[in-house]
């Protein structure tokens, strides 16, 4: 699918080799990219192009590189999407609600802006889920996203616009945010790779809050590789993060490992009643195949199981309801053209501004924050949170990756599932467990089912910031012999 | 438990929303829903466990306090949807 010039461009390594070789340049690939976007309008990835300015820099880049080409620094000829609830200064970002429509950003995101030292070209913002808050890319302002393989389905969400930008070829990597999956579900949706990194390991300065004891940039693209190396240039503290930790940055490589690993799965994820059919072969047939390749492959109980989801949506809706307190129409964002009182600013400005998923979740939040409920609904979801971080500490004394289906369903047909929230919100049941405890997680391509060719995607989770071991586990993956 | 029509109306004020009446039973349903799912947490065995707020492996960095990354006021007052500089401006509060 992707190639330009006869050059397969969906590796930086290639893409850096065909721009040495003179076979296209960076503002050639630019403008490649540029007509992909345009053609594949319909699947509604982007809701902004940079088009003027992604061309301005790629010619700026390219006479540097010309000049001097061990100057180039490490994306030079990386070109990236980003969510539109990711800030790039002098650009729009709403998080693809209403309430933020014209709010233009005044600086960028840290995690952009070490991107751009690097040499990497912005080409874009992408639709996504209100506030990230979703699992479809349907929750938007801009209308829904559309999945590449099968426009009548889902990409995923909520960074299904970011996901698609890559499936369709406009771009080489997306970045997302993952609160509770939201980068690797997408990825696994649109048969792309995505990475949650640990909590901590990117600066979130410049993302828009949802919940902030959860969220994390991420990234989505085709190659490990790829991700490895844009990982290593975002990470590290930040002076306005007090969460991005010090901790020695990933490496910019893929370290290569070998021998016998040892990898666990909760029983879960194997038997359940939401675990479809389709993922439930394709992840036992991936085991299989582990075990037959030498590796230890073990099936762990999980005594919370049925805790996860309602801990997620506690504290996330919890941390949302405040998160989205700063949306009152005085400062910045949209204000009701109805308002005559402070007041009604406050109330028509955010009642008209947010979207019902967005409102349903910030209802839930406030009640369970509420004088009366808060140590019946937060207060037990923070000690449940507690126990399965420290059940997931204990795993990891004895295993060197969790493994699990990224997805217990396939992607669902458009408006499929609009009458009932609750199933969506069920399906969230094997991502949350990374955001829960804060550690990294990737989801990679398993399979495609035989009879619609819907991509099953599998995920691998390591202890935090260990996510070295993880790309050398995911190149281990994909160097197994299929079945 | 059941969130009623009293409820709805507390929390509405809480998070500064104003439903009209459709959007109002919608979401009811919809919270009487989320609310029988997060019910389950009332079941499990938590005697003595200390709450986790932070999924970190260590304690959030400070920084000196010192102001850094500032914005002009005349930057700040850019995205506000109505300002008379160096003031944000919101109706009237104090009638004459």
């Amino acid at each position: 699918m992707d190639t330009f010039q006869g050059i397969e461009i969906d590796s930086l390594s290639n893409i850096r080799e065909a721009i040495k070789e003179g076979v296209f340049s960076l503002p050639d690939l630019v403008d490649h990219y540029l007509a992909t976007a345009e053609k594949h309008q319909d699947l509604n990835a982007y809701v902004s192009l940079f088009s003027a300015e992604a061309k301005e820099r790629a010619n700026n880049l390219q006479l540097a590189f010309e000049t001097d080409p061990t100057a180039a620094g490490p994306l030079f000829g990386a070109v990236l999407s980003i969510k539109d609830n990711i800030c790039l200064a002098g650009a729009e970002v709403t998080a693809a609600s209403k309430i933020l429509e014209g709010f233009e950003s005044l600086y960028s995101a840290t995690a952009v802006e070490r991107l751009l030292e690097a040499g990497a070209i912005i080409i874009g913002r992408t639709n996504c889920d209100e506030f990230a808050m979703g699992s479809a890319s349907e929750h938007s302002a801009y209308g829904p996203v559309k999945n590449a393989d099968a426009p009548d389905h889902v990409p995923g969400g909520s960074s299904g616009g970011t996901a698609v930008s890559v499936q369709c070829g406009s771009c080489l990597i997306g970045l997302g945010s993952d609160t509770g999956g939201s980068v690797r579900q997408p990825a696994s949706f649109c048969g792309l790779t995505g990475l949650k990194p640990t909590y901590g390991r990117i600066s979130r300065h410049g993302l828009l809050a949802y919940a902030s004891t959860f969220d994390q940039i991420g990234l989505i693209g085709r190659k490990a590789e790829d991700l490895a190396l844009c990982l290593s240039v975002m990470a590290g503290p930040d002076e306005y993060d007090m969460t991005a930790a010090k901790e020695p940055l990933p490496a910019s490589e893929i370290k290569k490992t070998a021998g016998s690993k040892r990898f666990c799965y909760f029983d879960f994820c194997v038997d359940h009643a939401g675990l479809q059919r389709e993922v439930q072969d394709a992840f036992r047939r991936k085991l299989e195949a582990l075990k037959k390749a030498g590796h230890i492959v073990e099936q762990v109980e999980f005594p919370w199981r049925d805790y996860l989801v309602p801990a997620y949506y506690v504290l996330t809706t919890a941390e949302a309801s405040s998160n989205l307190s700063r949306y009152d129409g005085v400062r910045f964002g949209r204000r009701s053209p109805q308002a005559k009182t402070v007041e009604e600013v406050f109330d028509l400005s955010r009642t008209e501004g947010f979207g019902a998923e967005v409102k349903r979740r910030i209802l839930l939040g406030t009640f369970v924050l509420s004088a009366g409920y808060y140590d019946a609904y937060y207060g037990r979801a923070q000690k449940v949170r507690r126990l399965i971080s420290d059940h997931n500490q204990e795993l990891f004394q004895k295993y060197d990756a969790i493994l699990a289906p990224t997805s217990p369903i396939l992607p669902w047909k458009h408006g499929d599932k609009d009458q009932d929230p609750i199933s969506v919100y069920l399906a969230d049941i094997y991502t949350v467990y990374a955001n829960l405890t804060g550690i990294p997680a990737v989801s990679i391509p398993l399979e495609r089912d035989s009879e619609s060719g819907l991509a099953i995607g599998m995920q691998i989770m390591t202890n935090q910031f260990e996510e070295d071991t993880l790309f050398s586990l995911i190149a281990l993956e994909n160097n197994l012999p299929e079945k | 438990m059941e969130i009623d029509d009293a409820l709805i109306s507390r929390l509405e004020k809480l998070a500064r929303l104003k439903l009209d009446a459709s959007e109002r039973a919608d979401l009811r349903n919809d919270l009487n829903s989320m609310l029988e799912m997060i019910e389950k947490l009332g079941s499990a065995e938590l005697e003595g466990v200390v709450p986790l707020e932070y999924p970190g492996k260590h304690q959030a960095i400070p920084r000196k306090d010192e102001a850094k990354g500032m914005i002009p006021t005349g930057e700040a007052l850019k995205n506000a949807p109505e300002a008379d500089f160096p003031f944000f401006q919101v109706p009237k509060v104090i009638k004459k």
